[in-house]
């Protein structure tokens, strides 16, 4: 049986890669995406911890949180389609009406 | 009457089932035909008043994850007004400044629905879930003029760092499940109580990520970046309303996780939450002097109000506890009227929130700048308003801890508060405009609910026990 510090590490550098991608990362959709990955680090932690303790509640959040991505999914893609409209750009560095 | 496995959750069950009313309604409208949508909405959330007060002292649970505690009901009877106000404010300006009226009322009770079910919470996935109710619609309405630049970068950007921080606040959840084999905050709290754990990494990590969360959710500094940009380019109303309602239900989530289940651990956190509530009385104030746009500057004042607010958490005395409600109160109250007049003072086309547009309204709305001033002076914390008695509260209730430079630090941020809330009252009333604006007709049921809230300003800052000893006995029975 593979040690739960294994995925504990995977889902800590899952959740680092998608911190570092809503900072690095010069296009909103990439934006998105990484926000998605933050999530997944965290479904893969619960479910870790579910296996550990021996309990199903683990991988019952999961299904969840999986909900609630999907529903933020659809509010951020309908607001970049609004953005996309007005500027015709991708790139966060466009959007500058409002002082950052 | 037996209680009912349904009882605690009548009240949100009453905002949910208007909330579908109204999208019905909305779908089978006719072109051009008028509904009174806003009534609808009206009479769920004053439903849902009547089922706080009568649930009051029941201590009713539902499905072992919702409590309707004194505690709830207070911050949901807040909420609820915070609703019914902007509703009525909404009315007129909906349809002046042709806002989609369906969805925006249907957003609005589906977002209170969210906040009454987070403060309500027993159990951390129901926290996350009702967080996410709470703030989809939120950022929806954010962009709800979805044909302005403004308005749909501001709703993107809220979107944005609110989807990071509540990964950061589930992946804290997450750790606390891990050590403790549970996500209800009973059985957190036990766990956490019988063993020590202050040097356990992983629950460590646990609290720093769900300060992190609500920390963005709350907008306290380092994690209030989107809240200028957010509360600049929303309709003024929403801002009114997220500024209030989204701060009250985050805060007080914030409050019963942080004072019940982590207590034991209050050694660990009070230091980290002391500096970030300084940071942010100090920061909310002095950029808020700098500021030019009256909206940003009502965005940096409820940042500073953020700060007090957990200047309540950090003392975590009884006196404390019930300051948090209190403050949360007389903040709503004043924040709420405070935008609502920027609201009903400015179109799509022409915002007037910049401060200069609000030189000389004492000569074109002599009721709206009297009103204003009361606001202002209370968002400053001059007696006789709610906003002294609260912030006289908060300190008392941090030097009664012991924490002295926090008391100090925030008389002191309030200080220089003072300042750029009495600058627009200057100018309200001591200058004059060269080419004076044709005043904007303002809607008689508006100026109505105005009138009263800011009675009730004034009543909670001249007559303030009734409610500072409901807010004290409402907390007594929970923590």
């Amino acid at each position: 049986m593979i040690p739960l510090s294994y995925y504990l590490v995977l889902s800590g550098a899952l959740f680092a890669i998608g911190t570092a991608g809503v900072f690095l990362r010069r296009n909103i959709i990439t934006l998105l995406l990484s926000v998605e990955i933050m999530l997944n680090a965290v479904n893969l932690t619960f479910v870790a911890f579910g296996r550990q303790q021996g309990v199903v509640d683990g991988q019952i959040i999961t299904f969840f949180v999986m909900t609630v991505a999907a529903a933020e999914a659809a509010v951020g893609l309908g607001l970049v389609i609004a953005l996309f409209r007005g500027r015709e750009s991708l790139n966060p560095e466009a959007f500058t009406a409002l002082k950052w | 009457m037996g209680t009912s496995a349904f009882d605690a959750v009548i009240p949100v069950i009453c905002v949910t089932l208007a909330g579908l009313v109204v999208l019905l309604a909305e779908s089978f409208r006719k072109k051009q035909e008028r509904m009174p949508l806003g009534g609808l909405a009206l009479i769920g959330l004053i439903g849902a008043v009547i089922a706080c007060v009568l649930l009051w002292d029941r201590n009713a649970t539902s499905f072992g994850m919702v409590t309707a505690d004194n505690y709830a009901l207070f911050v949901n009877l807040i909420i609820l007004t915070v609703g019914i106000l902007t509703v009525v404010f909404s009315q007129h300006t909906v349809e002046r400044d042709g806002l989609p009226a369906g969805e925006y009322y249907a957003l609005l009770l589906f977002a209170i629905v969210g906040m009454m079910l987070m403060v309500q919470a027993t159990d951390l996935l129901l926290v996350f879930l009702a967080l996410e109710t709470m703030s989809i619609a939120v950022y929806v309405l954010t962009g709800i003029r979805f044909n302005d630049a403004r308005g749909t970068e501001a709703a993107f950007k809220y979107f944005l760092l609110g989807a990071f921080a509540s990964a950061f606040l589930l992946y804290g959840i997450a750790f606390l499940f891990g050590v403790t084999g549970t996500t209800s905050l009973d059985g957190i709290g036990t766990v956490v109580a019988a063993q020590s754990m202050s040097g356990n990494p992983m629950i460590l990590a646990a609290i720093a990520l769900l300060i992190v969360g609500f920390g963005f959710k709350v907008g306290v500094v380092p994690f209030h970046q989107w809240s200028p940009d957010a509360y600049e380019g929303a309709p003024a109303l929403v801002t009114g309303f997220m500024s209030t309602g989204v701060k009250a239900a985050a805060m007080a989530a914030f409050a019963r996780i942080f004072l019940s289940s982590l207590e034991p651990m209050i050694t660990d956190w009070a230091p980290v939450l002391w500096g970030v509530a300084a940071i942010t009385m100090i920061l909310g104030t002095v950029v808020g002097v700098a500021q030019t746009n009256l909206k940003r500057m009502l965005a940096y004042s409820s940042i500073a109000h953020a700060g007090y607010l957990l200047v309540g958490i950090v003392a975590g005395n009884e006196v404390g506890k019930a300051a948090i409600l209190f403050y949360l109160a007389a903040y709503a109250l004043t924040n709420v009227a405070g935008f609502a007049i920027i609201g009903l003072l400015g179109t799509k086309a022409a915002p007037n929130d910049d401060l200069r547009d609000y030189a000389g309204l004492w000569h074109t709305h002599p009721a709206l700048a009297g009103l204003m001033t009361i606001v202002l002076l209370s968002l400053g914390g001059f007696p006789p308003t709610a906003g002294f008695i609260a912030k006289w509260y908060i300190f008392s209730a941090a030097v009664g801890s012991g924490y002295y430079w926090l008391a100090i630090i925030g008389f002191l941020s309030s200080v220089v508060s003072v300042f750029f809330y009495l600058r627009i009252v200057v100018m309200m009333f001591m200058t004059e405009r060269d080419a004076r604006p044709v005043p904007l007709p303002v809607a008689a049921s508006a100026m109505a609910g105005l009138a009263v809230t800011v009675a009730a300003i004034l009543y909670l800052g001249i007559l303030p026990s009734r409610v500072i000893d409901l807010a004290a006995a409402s907390i007594s029975t929970v923590f």
